[in-house]
């Protein structure tokens, strides 16, 4: 038999998946971001380790 | 009634316990103090790139945090002032603390590492330890000293901030971290004293059950005239300037006046105005923090206008 009554829990789930979601689709954004900078700041498409080792 | 009355049991965490087990009001103060360690080194970061790095080692505090809590739930159980915490109050597993502790200890410096530098990235790992291992298991049960251990761990932030931007360590990140050490003592054992928590229950060794509340009024002082030549020295340093020596100067005059205050009396004394001097001197100390770093980045703002610095 499916539950179908909503309980007290299901809004404290819904809250947990939501924060996770949130958080998860922060991180990406963080991640997407710093690939940005890090990539427009190369120079000449070279990596920083091998402009150093020039 | 309905079917779930078989798995409800009103203990089912919320999204807020998960944020609780990363302890936010110690995230903050590390927060801070990496952010200052961050913008006073002399090397320029990308302002998304020190953001995210801010952010990662918030995160490695906060794993820290949840590892605490997973470890120390026996204690939490039994002092009134942490049975609240998800733990010991039975909303989180302590199993979950570990995993989500872990998960975001490993995150948290692997993403350091690739957003800022590997060196700030094993800073953040070898903080994690000292808190957990060193100061967690090993230490804070077996000796009255452990807060001055433990202390260490939350004078790291400030240095890995400087890690993030310069890659490495100096004097002034070292003495950044003398500061928050050396101050963590007085700051604690000010709480002890009125608190009154039960340590001796849980089996903590704090000093003012170990060596008598008398002994620990002698030990803030004496910190505190340890403490004292840290924020000078710092303030003389290349992130210092006029603002952060006036600003040493004054804050540790005030606070030694309050730790001789916390010396002279006996509990008595203390019982009877309801513990005001050493409330104050512990409000004071957190002042004393704060303004300290906030002169250092008021040092540094006052830079591009040829203003601030020797």
């Amino acid at each position: 038999m499916a539950i179908r009554q909503a309980h007290e829990i299901h809004g404290r789930r819904l809250g947990r998946n939501l924060g996770l979601g949130l958080v998860l689709a922060v991180f990406v954004a963080l991640v997407f971001g710093l690939t940005v900078v890090k990539i427009s700041h190369l120079k000449e498409g070279k990596l920083p380790a091998a402009e150093a080792s020039q | 009634m309905s079917d779930l009355s078989a798995v409800d049991h009103g203990q089912e965490a919320g999204f807020g316990d998960y944020v609780q087990l990363l302890k936010p009001r110690v995230m903050s103060l590390v927060v801070f103090t990496a952010m200052v360690g961050l913008i006073v080194a002399p090397v320029p970061v990308h302002p998304f790139v020190a953001f995210t790095a801010i952010l990662f080692i918030a995160l490695g505090g906060g794993a820290s945090g949840a590892l605490n809590m997973w470890y120390d739930a026996d204690i939490d159980r039994v002092m009134r002032r942490t049975q609240s915490r998800p733990v010991p109050a039975g909303r989180v597993g302590a199993g979950e603390a570990l995993g989500l502790g872990l998960a975001l200890s490993v995150l948290s410096c692997l993403m350091l590492g690739l957003a800022a530098n590997w060196f700030a990235g094993a800073f953040l790992a070898f903080t994690i330890f000292f808190y957990v291992v060193v100061y967690t298991m090993w230490l804070k049960r077996r000796t009255p000293q452990n807060i001055v251990i433990g202390g260490a761990a939350g004078a790291f932030p400030p240095m890995i901030g400087w890690a993030v931007a310069t890659g490495g360590v100096s004097v002034e990140s070292v003495l950044m971290f003398a500061l928050i050490f050396m101050w963590t003592p007085p700051h604690f054992w000010a709480l002890a004293l009125f608190m009154k928590d039960d340590y001796s229950r849980a089996g903590v060794p704090m000093l003012t059950v170990t060596h008598g509340r008398a002994a620990t009024r002698k030990h803030i002082l004496v910190y505190t005239l340890l403490l004292a030549p840290f924020p000078v020295a710092l303030a003389l340093t290349s992130i210092g300037g006029p603002v952060t020596l006036v600003t040493a100067l004054v804050l540790n005059a005030l606070f030694i006046r309050g730790a001789v205050r916390i010396a002279r009396r006996d509990d008595a004394a203390a019982e009877a105005d309801g513990y005001r001097a050493e409330k104050a001197f512990f409000r004071f100390s957190l002042a004393y923090l704060f303004l300290h770093f906030g002169a250092l980045l008021v040092e540094a703002s006052l830079a591009p206008f040829g203003l601030g610095g020797w």
